[in-house]
């Protein structure tokens, strides 16, 4: 009996090992929606390597980056491939967490001329280790309300002509429609502004030196909050705060916004909750200014306690550098391709139903293929906290905008060590 | 309770020793679950955050990248200004938010001791519901409240600025209460004092129900009226369960997070005058990433709060308590 038990339990072992070693089992790690893009490619992946098989691990937005920052510093439980939001990139390039795809057998770097340019940077450390992949990425967009901008009388064009002229037609279009407001909170004119008209090599908040760059005698950051401060005294914007707050979202579905400015995946928020009601009345066009700008993106990396890095290599390859697979993920959820070649499918020439079958796709390439890379420190999200907190300052007249810079610099240059 | 072994001998030396191990540790195996539980849930994470608070780490980059630091974390936030800001903010919620609930509580629940004996179940239990709803919920409820545009209390005091004769004592202008930086506070101290007075006065009930009621009967034959009862035998009576109370509101106060977190989506509000100490801790961990400075300001925290609980009992603890144990 029981040599019979062993045997039999010896045969089962070995087949499972058996097939084991036919088939890789690769963990992704991913949240919504990349997780349905990751859905959508398997039948293509499978296809070109039947010998690995996917298994999709998806968790909500923020508990998927909670979940990996625990499993980095306990160095167990990541998958073997995990996808990386843009707020998040920064802070896994911290530490040896992540593996260094710039090295070999990997060779990240070889790829880079293949993907916008202002892609790279973004998972690349100051020390030159590349932690991710670019997959998908953010354009930034002006929208704006077709109805309310002809009720004023005001053209598309005098809107994002200069950021003086956005504020002067802005002003006729509030007035001519009552209860509406022309932004969400005056603090995204300043966002916007701060990423206008960087000096190569300069970061946002840093040089290449680590010296901080916020200060008063800075005009990139006295403009951004000059204009911010325009926008809240003359009452044109909604005083929202971030996007996706209660008040920002109330004032989307009440259609009591005349302009937007965000990425190109607004639209799959707009029409599908957000402003539903309202389709064919908005329109995108470029930023004022002409910034040129990106909100969010998505990233792929292995983790260096991942067992599998070969096979979690050759998928993300295929997730980010297969042109097919990167068009079928933008007609997937509507996330923007990363990679360079990917637009330039017919599917993009398109017009887009909701912005009332402008091509507004066509603007969106032109947009991404113009945006300038910025250089990131690894302090940047203090940083950025610190200076919009001072934007508040002075937006709530509390204090003035040299102060308020003057007392950043301070606070940031504490920081750095 | 004790069991008088009646097993015959025989029995005994067959089983003794499972019997005697049973005897002995029986009771360790029993109550064990909770040191168990409180080992890994609570005896660890506090000594983990003391090894922290002495230590740099970046969450994210493995247990073997701590870096000793010695005093440092705790030298930067002594003199980083937005701790300090953040800890001015706690104290003055937990004033603004403090002493209303007691205010309120203190009378309400003696106003339903003596007067509503009957309804009392039922008062309590609502005046108790706020402390038993979500947060989420709570969240939307305040939200649809307070909102600036599109608020119920801006259309509430709208419609009243339209009165005539006392309209003008109503604002003509929408009210920004959670993005105008003078009423950030009030408006969050608000939403506190209206999910904790329930639980407030739920404690000073059972205060007010342990004071003997002859002491009442003979004061009343005395001739004192219900506010003399009050101030000379209810209050001084009640001492203990103030300080109770005030204990418990102070550090719920000075561990201030979720109503500010939420009531400001986590920003802290303009010009940071909803940031708390909590908030703020949990800025440093997640989005500075730096974890040893973030248990070193835990640590501040909690000596803080240790030194006003001193504070408090000095003040409502020493002779509340002796005379409790002199009545003992």
């Amino acid at each position: 009996m029981k040599i019979q038990r062993l045997l039999a339990v010896t045969a089962l072992l070995t087949l499972s090992l058996a097939s084991a070693q036919d088939k890789t089992v690769l963990t992704v790690g991913v949240f919504p929606d990349l997780d349905s893009v990751v859905k959508a490619a398997l039948p293509g992946f499978y296809k070109l390597y039947p010998n690995i098989e996917i298994k999709i691990n998806s968790l909500a937005y923020g508990d998927h980056h909670n979940a990996l920052t625990t499993a980095l510093s306990t160095g167990k439980g990541a998958n073997d491939v995990e996808a990386i939001d843009f707020g998040y990139v920064a802070k896994f390039a911290e530490g040896n967490g992540m593996t260094d795809l710039s090295k070999a057998p990997f060779g990240a770097g070889a790829y880079k001329d293949q993907f916008l340019s202002f892609t790279f940077p973004q998972a690349t450390t100051q020390d030159g280790r590349i932690v991710g992949m670019p997959t998908d990425i953010g354009p930034g967009s002006m929208f704006f309300r077709t109805d309310l901008l002809a009720k004023a009388g005001v053209r598309p064009a005098q809107m994002n002509a200069s950021w003086e002229s956005y504020i002067e037609n802005g002003k006729k279009v509030v007035a001519a429609n009552p209860g509406t407001f022309l932004i969400p909170d005056a603090s995204e004119a300043a966002s916007i502004i701060l990423r206008t008209g960087l000096k190569s090599g300069d970061g946002l908040y840093f040089d290449k030196t680590n010296k901080v760059l916020i200060s008063p005698s800075n005009p990139r950051y006295v403009r951004a909050f000059t204009i911010a401060k325009a926008i809240r005294d003359a009452k044109l914007d909604a005083k929202a705060g971030g996007a996706f707050s209660p008040e920002w979202t109330t004032a989307f579905q009440k259609g009591n916004l005349a302009t937007e400015f965000s990425g190109a995946w607004l639209v799959g928020h707009m029409q599908n909750w957000l402003a539903k009601d309202f389709a064919g009345k908005w329109n995108a066009q470029d930023l004022p200014g002409k910034t040129f700008a990106s909100w969010g993106g998505s990233f792929y990396g292995i983790p260096a306690q991942s067992q599998n890095k070969d096979a979690a290599w050759t998928f993300i390859k295929y997730m980010t550098t297969d042109k097919n697979q990167q068009v079928l993920a933008f007609k997937t959820t509507g996330a923007f391709p990363a990679l360079k070649a990917a637009p330039r499918d017919t599917v993009f020439a398109q017009g887009v139903a909701y912005l009332g079958d402008q091509k507004a796709r066509v603007i969106w390439r032109n947009a991404a293929s113009k945006i300038t890379p910025i250089d990131v420190n690894k302090l940047d999200s203090v940083a950025e906290q610190i200076v919009n907190d001072a934007l508040t300052t002075v937006l709530d007249g509390s204090k003035d905008i040299p102060t308020a810079l003057a007392d950043a610099q301070r606070l940031v240059e504490r920081r750095t060590r | 309770m004790t069991v008088i072994p009646t097993k015959p001998p025989t029995r005994r030396t067959s089983a003794g020793g499972w019997d005697n191990f049973q005897r002995r540790y029986a009771p360790y195996i029993f109550i064990s679950p909770f040191f168990v539980l409180f080992l890994i849930f609570g005896l660890f994470p506090i000594i983990f955050n003391a090894y922290l608070a002495f230590h740099q780490w970046t969450p994210g980059t493995g247990l073997g990248e701590m870096k000793f630091v010695g005093f440092r974390n705790f030298a930067d936030n002594w003199t980083d200004p937005t701790f300090w800001q953040s800890l001015r903010n706690t104290a003055a919620l937990a004033v603004e938010s403090g002493l209303p609930q007691h205010l309120i509580a203190i009378p309400l629940a003696f106003a339903i001791h003596t007067g509503l004996k009957k309804a009392q179940h039922l008062i309590t239990a609502v005046y108790f519901l706020p402390y038993i709803t979500s947060v989420v919920a709570i969240s939307v409820i305040f939200f649809t409240l307070l909102s600036w545009q599109y608020g119920v209390i801006n259309a509430i005091l709208g419609a009243l600025h339209q009165l005539p004769l006392i309209g003008g004592l109503f604002p003509g202008e929408k009210v920004n209460w959670l993005g105008e930086k003078s009423l950030v506070q009030p408006s969050i101290a608000a939403v506190i004092v209206w999910r904790y007075v329930g639980w407030n006065m739920l404690l000073y009930l059972s205060g007010l129900q342990a004071i003997p009621g002859e002491l009442y009967e003979a004061a009343a034959i005395d001739g004192a009226t219900k506010s003399q009862q009050l101030r000379y035998i209810t209050l001084p009576l009640l001492r203990p369960t103030i300080f109770l109370a005030v204990t418990l509101s102070l550090i719920g106060g000075f561990q201030l997070f979720e109503e500010p977190f939420i009531l400001t989506n986590g920003t802290g509000g303009t010009s940071g005058a909803g940031l708390t100490t909590i908030m703020y801790m949990l800025r440093t961990y997640v989005s500075y990433t730096e974890a040893g400075l973030a248990a070193a300001m835990a640590w501040m925290l909690f000596v803080v709060i240790g030194i006003l609980t001193v504070v408090n009992n000095l003040l409502f603890g020493r002779s509340g308590l002796a005379g409790n144990e002199g009545r003992r």
